[in-house]
This record gives structure tokens, C-alpha cells and sequence, in this order.
């Protein structure tokens, strides 16, 4: 599926599990070796039809992750290009086991895409909100794990998870409208951030929704004069690690921002490529504090944690002196 | 003799040649201990799908055809080790190397296609669910092989397990075969004493199952269970067992779940199999 204009704009209004849905759609029709397996989610996940147009490459297990992971893994024993998506905290965490033993010990190919991850559906409270998958699934051996920027991405990370010789988890974050980054088609491969916008001094790198937040603070930082790059780390395991080498030998700052508790995400992951280096520059760490406390509207809970444009380019700005 | 009896002979034989091999692997494993008893207690199980019922090609143990096996009570390893050492697919060396370090044979199983180790397995309460999505494949594809799936009764504590025994019936697997170890006991105590479970086969006939019980150290009973028509739905099979079945030290004896066999002991085992002393190898 190309991306351009048009295509971004409608992807963004449906937002991710839908466009993820109607990437499998289209995904399904020349890989004979598909099958998507569902916990009761073919509607949260966009899945409608998907199930109905392709009904020997779905199977609907129930409201039973744990059955769903291994059943998955099965499946892929086989030789089938397995997918599973839930909402993220059932995909990751209530069968984190059967995903250690099943995908990361014996490394059978599943995707398992984590659905409206972060705090967007904030408004359910935190039993419904994710913001460990990251740190809990970047702690498997053998996994992948993917964390696309916008709609677009979305679908080129499922394609490339389609594509992959190992287990893929994809998350999803973000709303509808969901932000766009990408207008024009782009190259995107596993394991190979991606740099948005030139600056000198300060290097933000970000995944997920935040990265579309990035770029609005990083314009507003350059209003005061503080010239920021900003990156898509669109692949958290494997960790570009030869990008953060490079942003740490040119850049006087370095600033990561996910919607993700600050425990074990993208800014551990970074800081533990940053540990290794010599005279490497501070880093400021952004995103979700470490507390279920205060839940509500998706906006409110990023603006408690200092997760909007404003509030990032605040802090990077007290922080870059 | 007619067939059947033939093949009874031939698993009965390789059922003892497992429980000496168990014997030799315990003895290995040394201060490491093993888990002996819920090893012993499917040796007749697996040496009537190894030796009878399952097709395979030990020549070729990835071959597309041959029937898939998932050892979920992982720590019965021991008895499934024994099998593949039977059927060529383990050497002798391999066999004596087991436990130690950089061995392929560890006291859990650990994936491994060329040596007839289907699946990681030794986390309780996964096995079953990997049955179906294998048996899925298999149904999807129209590929004929059957799925056989060997659980422990303890193991059934696991509520994974209930969600899989739920959906495989709605799945009509007819190639699902789940065999129940029901030696009674588990880690620390009988099942009645831990969480007793009831009437197992009454519970997965009340799920949708096709069930059946039988004693799972008749070989006869094995085999004709085994082999008996499938139906469209899938099988469950409670097979009434001992703990350390086959040495009179061990039987029924839960100390053995996990145990160092002494030399004293090894040799009575031997003697208890009928091995001369002095043929210990």
C-alpha cells in the first residue's frame, strides 16, 4: 500500500486498529499463508471485514489471550503467517508467558500487534491503558519490537513483521484523528530510525505518537532559538544503535519522549547504547510517570505527564540551559 | 501370534528398554536429581504412540507427513527421551549426557526437530493450546497427520489449559488427541490434597470431548484407545497411571517426583527389569 496525500489523510481519520484492519485486507489477498487469529476483537481491531471476506484465514479463539499466543505459535509451527492482535495490555501481559516460551524461547513467527497502547483510552482507566509493553516485551530474547508513528507506518510495520524471519510486536498508540508523519511513500526497514528534521543542538528521539509531538516542539524550540533534530525510533528492539551513537558525538542533548511509562522503554533502551560511550551527553528522559494516579480524557493524561508540543519543548528548553 | 499381539509384545518390550534407560539418565543426572516418577508413569503411553500407533520416519523426523506429539507435562521428559532413544532418533551418548551443561537434552524439553523434540515444553499449561493451533494447520491444509498431546493431571491446575479444552471441541479437531497422565499426584502432594480435580473425563466430555478411560499401563487398552475410531470430535483420553510405574522403590511413592537415584538403587531397578547384573552398561 503506497502512501501519499490522500491515503494519510484517510488512514489518520480511521486512526491505527482500523487501518491496521484494512492492511490485513489487502495484505491477505496474495499471502495464501495468512491466517489471523482473534480474541473476540475482529471490531476493536478493524477486523470486520477481514473475517468476512476471508474466513479460512481467520479463527476467532475467544476472550482467551493465553489460548489466542500459543494457539498462534501452533499455528506458526505449521508454517502459517500468524497474526493476533488485542488490546495491548491482554496482548502483552495476561499471556506474557505463553509469548516468552512460545515466541521468544522456540521463535515461532507471530506477529502480535497490541492495540490503542498508551494511555488513548485513558477514559477506561488503567486496566485498559498500556504503558509496560515496551519495557516488559524489549526483556524477551529473540523478540522484535516495532512502535510506528502514524497510520501509514502502522502498515509498513506489519509488512515487514509479515516479512520477517522471527516473532513481531507491533503497538499501536494514538487517537483518531491519528497524526501523520508520512504524506509520501518512504523506505522503512526494521531496526533503522529515521531522521525527520535537521538540528544542532538537540537530538529528540521519539516513537509512536510522540514523535509527531516532537516535531510541533521541536518548531516551537526553534522559536527560542534552540535548534533541535528529531528522530522516529520506529523499532525499539533491535535499538539503532548506530544512530544514537552518531546523535551522541554531534548533538549537545539528548532527549527521548514516548507515551510509555519511563521505566524500560525507548529512553532505557537508549540510555543503555548511551552508557557505553565516552563523554556522552546528558539525556532527558519524557514520557509516562510511574503511577496508575490519574486517569481520564487521552489529552489530560498527556498533558499530567508534560506530553504535549508545549510541554516537551518546556522541559527540553530548562534542561538545555 | 496375531498382529495385535505382536504389536503388543513389540511396546511392551520397548517400554522396558525405556524404564532402563530412565534408569541410566536418572543415574546420570546424579546430584541434580530428575523427575522420575511422572517420567515413568507414561512409559507405556509413549511406547505405544512411538512404538504403534504414531507415524514417523526416524530417517526423516521433519517429514511433513508424520504425526506431531507435544509433551506438555514437560518434566515427564525423561520418558519421552527414552522414546526417541528407542526409535533411533537419540544416541546412547546423548542419552548419558543428559542434564549436564551444553547437553541438548535438559530436564525440560527443549525444541529440537532433527532429534524428534517437537516443542519447548516444562511451563505448565501451554501444551494443549499448541495442539490446536497445530491441529488448525493441519485441518486447514488438509493434511491428515493427528495431534497428540500428553498432560499431567496436576498440570490441569493450569486455567490456560481450560480455555484450550473449551475451544478444541468448537473447533471439531478431530486430529486432537489430549492424553490425561492421571497418576494422582503433583509436586507436593496428591491431587486430592492439592486441588483435587474430580472426574476428569466427565469435565471434557461436558466440553464437547469424545472420551475415554482406560488403564495406562494396559498395552492392549492403550492401543485399542488409541486406535479407535475419532469421530469429528476431539479425543480425550484418561489413562489411570502410577507414579514411578515399574520399580517396586518408586511406585506410588511422590517422593520420586523429583529425586536422586542412588547406585543401590539403580541396581535394584536393573534387577527389577530383569537385566543381569554385570550387563549394566
Amino acid at each position: 500500500m503506497m502512501i501519499d496525500k490522500r491515503n494519510a489523510k484517510a488512514w489518520s481519520r480511521i486512526g491505527s486498529r482500523a487501518a491496521f484492519g484494512l492492511g490485513l485486507l489487502q495484505m491477505a489477498e496474495d499471502r495464501d499463508d495468512l491466517i489471523v487469529v482473534a480474541a473476540d476483537t475482529s471490531t476493536s481491531a478493524g477486523l470486520d471485514r477481514y473475517r468476512k471476506t476471508f474466513p479460512e484465514k481467520y479463527l476467532e479463539v475467544g476472550i482467551a489471550e493465553q489460548n489466542v499466543m500459543a494457539i498462534s505459535a501452533g499455528l506458526a509451527s505449521e508454517g502459517m503467517n500468524t497474526v493476533c492482535a488485542t488490546f495491548a495490555p491482554f496482548q502483552t501481559m495476561r499471556c506474557c508467558e505463553q509469548i516468552k516460551v512460545n515466541l521468544g524461547y522456540m521463535q515461532h513467527k507471530v506477529t502480535f500487534v497490541g492495540l490503542a497502547s498508551g494511555v488513548v483510552l485513558g477514559q477506561l482507566g488503567y486496566s485498559h491503558c498500556c504503558i509496560e509493553d515496551l519495557a516488559v516485551m524489549r526483556a524477551i530474547p529473540n523478540l522484535t519490537v516495532l512502535s510506528p508513528a502514524d497510520c501509514g507506518e502502522t502498515l509498513k510495520a506489519l509488512a515487514a513483521a509479515l516479512d520477517a524471519p522471527g516473532p513481531v510486536y507491533i503497538r499501536l498508540t494514538g487517537g483518531t484523528p491519528n497524526p501523520i508523519i508520512y504524506e509520501d511513500d518512504y523506505e522503512f526497514e526494521i531496526g533503522k530510525s529515521i531522521r525527520l528534521c535537521d538540528g544542532d543542538d538537540v537530538a529528540i528521539i521519539a516513537t509512536g505518537t510522540m514523535v509527531n509531538a516532537s516535531l510541533e516542539a521541536a518548531e516551537r524550540l526553534a522559536e527560542d532559538g534552540i535548534s533541535a533534530a528529531v528522530v522516529n525510533m520506529h523499532t525499539i528492539k533491535p535499538i539503532d544503535r548506530h544512530a544514537i551513537t552518531t546523535l551522541c558525538s554531534t548533538h549537545k542533548l539528548i532527549v527521548t519522549v514516548e507515551e510509555h511509562t519511563k521505566i524500560g522503554g525507548l529512553g532505557s533502551a537508549v540510555a543503555e547504547v548511551k552508557s557505553a560511550i565516552d563523554k556522552a551527553p546528558a539525556q532527558l528522559i519524557l514520557g509516562l510517570e510511574d503511577s496508575y494516579a490519574k486517569s481520564g480524557a487521552y489529552a489530560d493524561i498527556l498533558e499530567f505527564n508534560g506530553l504535549t508540543p508545549a510541554l516537551i519543548a518546556r522541559d527540553i528548553k530548562a534542561a538545555f540551559g | 501370534m496375531n498382529a495385535m499381539n505382536e504389536q503388543k509384545a513389540h511396546v511392551e518390550s520397548m517400554a522396558r528398554n525405556m524404564r532402563r534407560t530412565i534408569l541410566d539418565m536418572s543415574l546420570a543426572a546424579g546430584a541434580s536429581s530428575s523427575h522420575f516418577g511422572g517420567g515413568l508413569s507414561i512409559v507405556d503411553i509413549m511406547a505405544s504412540l512411538f512404538g504403534a500407533v504414531m507415524r514417523y520416519d526416524p530417517k526423516n523426523p521433519e517429514w511433513d507427513e508424520r504425526d506431531r506429539f507435544i509433551l506438555s507435562k514437560g518434566h515427564g521428559c525423561l520418558g519421552y527421551y527414552a522414546a526417541l532413544a528407542e526409535i533411533g532418533l537419540l544416541s546412547r551418548e546423548e542419552i548419558q549426557s543428559f542434564e549436564t551443561t551444553g547437553s541438548i537434552l535438559l530436564g525440560h524439553p527443549v525444541m529440537n526437530r532433527k532429534k524428534g523434540i517437537e516443542f519447548s515444553t516444562g511451563s505448565l499449561g501451554m501444551g494443549l493450546s499448541l495442539g490446536i493451533g497445530v491441529a488448525v494447520a493441519g485441518q486447514r491444509r488438509n493434511r491428515d497427520y493427528a495431534v497428540y498431546v500428553i498432560l499431567g493431571d496436576g498440570e490441569l491446575n493450569e486455567g490456560s489449559n481450560w480455555e484450550a479444552i473449551m475451544a478444541a471441541p468448537n473447533f471439531k479437531l478431530s486430529n486432537l488427541i489430549a492424553i490425561i497422565d492421571r497418576n494422582t499426584f503433583q509436586q507436593t502432594g496428591s491431587n486430592e490434597e492439592i486441588m483435587p480435580i474430580g472426574d476428569i473425563a466427565a469435565k471434557f466430555s461436558t466440553f464437547g470431548w469424545r472420551t475415554l478411560e482406560i488403564d495406562g499401563h494396559d498395552v492392549g487398552a492403550l492401543l485399542e484407545a488409541l486406535t479407535s475410531p475419532r469421530g469429528d470430535q476431539p479425543t480425550c483420553i484418561v489413562a489411570h497411571t502410577v507414579k514411578g510405574k515399574g520399580f517396586s522403590f518408586s511406585e506410588g511413592d511422590n517422593d520420586w517426583h523429583h529425586k536422586v537415584l542412588t547406585k543401590i538403587q539403580y541396581e535394584a531397578g536393573l534387577e527389577e527389569l530383569g537385566v543381569v547384573r554385570g550387563d549394566a552398561s
